[in-house]
């Protein structure tokens, strides 16, 4: 979220580079760039303020894409470059394009400190759960078994739960999209922009090179309507073809119910995105058989950013001290002079 | 019995304890007075890498060197005049470095039984006479006379005891004649909110300045006249502290804001500490997640705008190897501090070396040339911050700044530089001129610094894109055009070899030729020069030259070396800077490569020196 607001009309042409885009035909990435074009100019920011920071990998390319500044950097690092970017001058719309290599696997450790520390920047992470760019090894959110060049007998990782993963550093704003739902997808980087604090985003996206399917289930028409569970703040959580399915707690337990004899509506749990034990069932949901894929925000919750507190103590420095001079402190100490 | 003053030129003081014993805190305390009474003074803390380590033994030995002198000096010198050993292992570890006829002060009641086994020793050394032979040595039961002097004041005895330094300090101080006030009011400042703290301090203090002064141990004190140093005003400077404001000054010249980014190492840790002390001046720190992130951030302040600055040790430095290389493809200002440390891996962390030069040169993928730039005292750290600091946003570079644990800790009196009268940097920013048919050209370099534009987000219109895959020049869009990498290549090693045009004619201390010209880089610059002003004295054709920037060299360099017979260079390190000049100019360089923690010392110099030219 940039501070001040634009007066200027823009159009999906004004975010896009004159560079020709260079991923796979058939790539979900190019969805993600599409739906990023054309939601940006709604977003009210002077498109000068835009920074787009990535690594490496394949969705790494995307700040070279969209015509605002951008900084394509080195392995995993996205995250901590952004930090930098953002701490300079706070005013900037910052946002993080990685992968699940790039910001799980060798930058996990900056994609934590980020959400921890809740700099009000925007990461979008690319989940396709394979390597790409190095051509089809296992990743960290490739499923356990994975047969691939490197695995050639299955992996045997067990993967991250990228939502838990978020949910346990101390995100303000954890969510999961998906490429092909186009409408959801804008919808999903309009919050994360509107989100004050560090906003995670988990999108599926489809590799059809190295990992073609991995999310067929959520996005086939046979199957999507019993595999995903669309999130809705203070609604019940419902899903199905008939919609006449849905999640109740059982003590600590979510179990998927039937609606009709046994239960109604009510005994449906209604998602709140304030409620951390909430987020936390619905992330753990991923991976399970039992249950649908969480789509949409899990958790939202206002906190203070790193770099509004940066500033109170910079202001809070300058009135107990008054805006100094190194010079002051230059000739401070003990000093004596030579004639 | 009356007492004699006697006057001399320079003296050597060691102060050796126990970690717990506070002979850092001791030494600066000496070191503070010291430059108040207008001696010139070079320091060397040393102490061990273990917090604590168990109280009396030789591996928990902390020790603070310092030489003071009416002359102007360069060194912290070699061996200590007095050793000042409060406990068998300070000692033990240090009475070896003594010269014969040196003076030893103990704390008597600090050698007992137990410390004794810990040292090493099986009889008391204070008692057996084997020291006597060769030092005169004072016996004084310093922890029995502070008890005595703090005993009304209802401390606990453990604390009392913590102030047996001061007794130490206070005996020192009356033996150079020294004031006490500046201390006292120290201390009262320091321990404002524990008054009882503060009197136990001063009366351990003056029980030993007492002491000195009243028992009949002591029969003579020394004074050294002030030191002859250029007018002006003076502060001691440490060399940490020294740099941390070279890069505010620099960043308040320039007018940028200056971002910090780093993880805590030792040595280079003082620096985050102070700049985070002054958020009063704008100055932002980031204490990262990790050496990467320390940098990572950093690049991206840069990219935005800001002056950048990380400072880390050998170990942080490999770390960083990938972002630095990064800043040179994306050609952004920023300015890597190198505090080296004893290596490889951990190493030695608390004591100086520097091993890690040909890191600094050559240690990333690729070519990927930085200008690095070495200081060569504690004070001189401040010019070299801000030189770094002028010439990574003039360039458009990254550049590397080596210090070193000894410099880092040292300490020296300084010349308060005053901030109008450093050389200007003036930054330009990107505008319209960079834009061609409609679009910025990042790339459109300066044809003479060969830097190119500064566009920071934020700046309308000048949108564009960077990053680490090669770029075309020009348009900075992505190339993988065999003719525009190499071109790419020349262009940024060009860039660094431009800088050379700045450095005015290399300063050599001495004739322009002769038997032997000794090279010297970063800290070794004092050792050297002592040496080459005694061989002087004595008559040899010896010439010293100091080298400041390791890349570029001075394009002086090779004229000068043809002219000398012989070329000695020193160096904490197994040959690195002379293994470059004898590539570069093909001459045959003696290393002196002493790589034992510490400094190499002016005779080590002139041992070899003479060696060499007989």
């Amino acid at each position: 979220m940039a501070e001040t607001k634009t007066t200027k009309t823009y159009t999906r042409q004004d975010f896009t580079s004159d560079q020709a885009v260079r991923w796979c035909p058939g790539c979900g990435d190019y969805a993600i760039l599409a739906q990023t074009q054309k939601v940006f100019p709604d977003l009210g920011v002077d498109k000068e303020n835009f920074v787009f920071i990535s690594g490496i990998g394949c969705s790494s390319r995307f700040p070279y894409y969209m015509d605002t500044y951008g900084f394509h950097t080195i392995h995993g690092r996205a995250p901590a470059i952004a930090s930098g970017v953002k701490l300079a001058n706070p005013e900037l719309s910052v946002w993080v394009v990685t992968g699940d290599g790039d910001g799980l696997s060798i930058g996990g450790n900056h994609t934590i400190h980020l959400l921890r520390r809740n700099l009000d920047i925007n990461v979008m992470l690319f989940n396709n759960r394979i390597y790409g760019l190095t051509k089809g090894q296992y990743s960290p959110t490739s499923e356990v078994g994975k047969v691939t060049k490197s695995t050639p007998m299955g992996s045997l990782d067990r993967p991250f739960n990228p939502l838990t993963l978020s949910l346990g550093a101390g995100a303000t704003f954890v969510s999961r999209t998906i490429d092909k739902e186009t409408k959801h997808l804008q919808d999903m980087i309009k919050r994360s922009h509107n989100h004050k604090g560090t906003s995670f985003m988990e999108i599926y996206q489809n590799c059809n090179i190295f990992n073609d399917g991995a999310f067929s289930p959520l996005t086939d028409r046979e199957t999507k309507l019993e595999t995903v569970l669309w999130l809705e703040n203070n609604s019940p959580m419902i899903f199905g073809a008939e919609k006449n399915k849905g999640i109740r707690l059982e003590g600590n337990t979510p179990k998927v119910i039937e609606i009709g004899d046994k239960w109604s509506i009510d005994d449906v749990l209604v998602h709140d995105e304030s409620d951390y034990v909430i987020a936390s069932l619905l992330s753990n949901m991923t991976y399970n058989p039992d249950f649908p894929d969480p789509v949409g925000v899990l958790y939202a919750v206002e906190d203070t950013t790193y770099e509004d507190m940066m500033i109170d103590q910079l202001n809070e420095a300058v009135k107990k001290k008054d805006k100094g001079s190194i010079q002051d402190i230059i000739n401070s100490g003990d000093t004596w002079v030579v004639k | 019995m009356s007492k004699t003053t006697k006057q001399v030129d320079e003296v050597v003081i060691r102060f050796a304890g126990d970690s717990g014993d506070g002979m850092q805190l001791t030494g600066g305390r000496f070191t503070e007075t010291t430059a108040i009474v207008g001696n010139d003074l070079s320091t060397l803390p040393d102490f061990p890498a273990e917090i604590r380590a168990p109280a009396g033994s030789l591996a928990g030995v902390s020790a603070f060197q310092i030489k003071f002198s009416s002359k102007d000096i360069h060194t912290p010198g070699d061996a200590p005049d007095i050793l000042v050993a409060m406990n068998p292992a300070a000692l033990k570890a240090h009475q070896t470095e003594i010269l014969p006829g040196g003076t030893i002060i103990c704390n008597a009641n600090a050698f007992t039984p137990k410390n004794l086994k810990l040292a090493g020793y099986e009889t008391n050394p204070l008692e057996d006479k084997t020291l006597e032979d060769h030092y005169t040595v004072y016996s004084v039961e310093m922890s029995k006379m502070v008890a005595l002097a703090s005993e009304d004041l209802g401390l606990s005895s453990k604390i009392v005891d913590r102030t047996k330094n001061f007794f130490a300090l206070g005996l020192l101080f009356w033996i150079y004649d020294r004031p006490t006030q500046p201390t006292k009011d120290w201390l009262a400042i320091k321990f404002a909110k524990k008054p009882e703290i503060v009197e136990a301090n001063v009366r351990a203090m003056d029980a030993g300045y007492n002491y000195g002064e009243t028992t009949e141990i002591f029969t003579t004190r020394y004074t050294v006249d002030k030191a002859s140093l250029p007018p002006g005003t003076y502060r001691n400077v440490v060399g940490n502290y020294a740099l941390s404001m070279g890069l505010a000054a620099a960043a308040e010249k320039s007018k940028l804001n200056l971002f910090y980014g780093g993880y805590p190492i030792t040595p280079a840790s003082d620096i985050l500490h102070t700049l985070s002390a002054w958020k009063h001046l704008g100055i932002k720190t980031f204490q990262a997640e990790d050496e990467i992130a320390g940098i990572t951030a950093v690049l991206g302040a840069a990219f935005t705008g800001s002056l950048g600055v990380t400072a880390t040790s050998g170990p942080g430095i490999a770390l960083k190897g990938e972002a630095m290389g990064l800043a040179v493809i994306a050609e952004l200002p920023i300015v890597v501090v190198n505090v080296q440390r004893g290596g490889p891996s951990t190493g030695l962390p608390t004591k100086t070396e520097q091993s890690d030069l040909l890191q600094a040169m050559y240690g990333r993928n690729g070519e990927a040339p930085m200008p690095v730039i070495a200081s060569s005292t504690p004070g001189d750290c401040f010019y070299a911050a801000y030189e770094a600091c002028r010439i990574a946003i003039k360039y458009m570079t990254p550049v590397v700044l080596l210090t070193d644990g000894y410099l880092a800790n040292g300490s020296e009196p300084w010349q308060v530089p005053v901030l109008k009268d450093l050389p200007p940097i003036d930054i330009k920013f990107a505008d319209k001129s960079s834009i061609v048919d409609g679009q910025f050209m990042p790339y459109l370099r300066n044809k003479k610094t060969l830097a190119r534009p500064w566009a920071i987000p934020g700046m309308k219109g000048l949108e564009h894109r960077i990053g680490g895959i090669e770029k075309e020049d020009v348009t900075g869009n992505v190339s993988y055009d065999p003719e525009n990498h190499h071109h790419m290549v020349e262009t940024r090693a060009k860039k660094v070899e431009t800088i050379a045009d700045e450095f005015g004619k290399s300063e050599i201390f001495g004739n322009k030729s002769g038997d032997l010209l000794i090279l010297s880089w970063g800290g070794t610059k004092g050792a050297c020069r002592s040496a080459v002003e005694a061989l002087q004295a004595k008559k040899k054709k010896v010439s010293h030259l100091h080298i400041r920037w390791i890349n570029p060299l001075p394009k002086d360099l090779g004229e000068i070396l043809i002219k000398f017979k012989n070329v000695l260079m020193p160096e904490i390190n197994y040959g690195q800077l002379s293994k470059i000049i004898r590539a570069e100019y093909l001459v045959d360089i003696k290393g002196l490569n002493l790589v034992r923690g510490k400094p190499i010392s002016s005779a080590d110099i002139q041992e070899e020196a003479n060696s060499l030219i007989g």
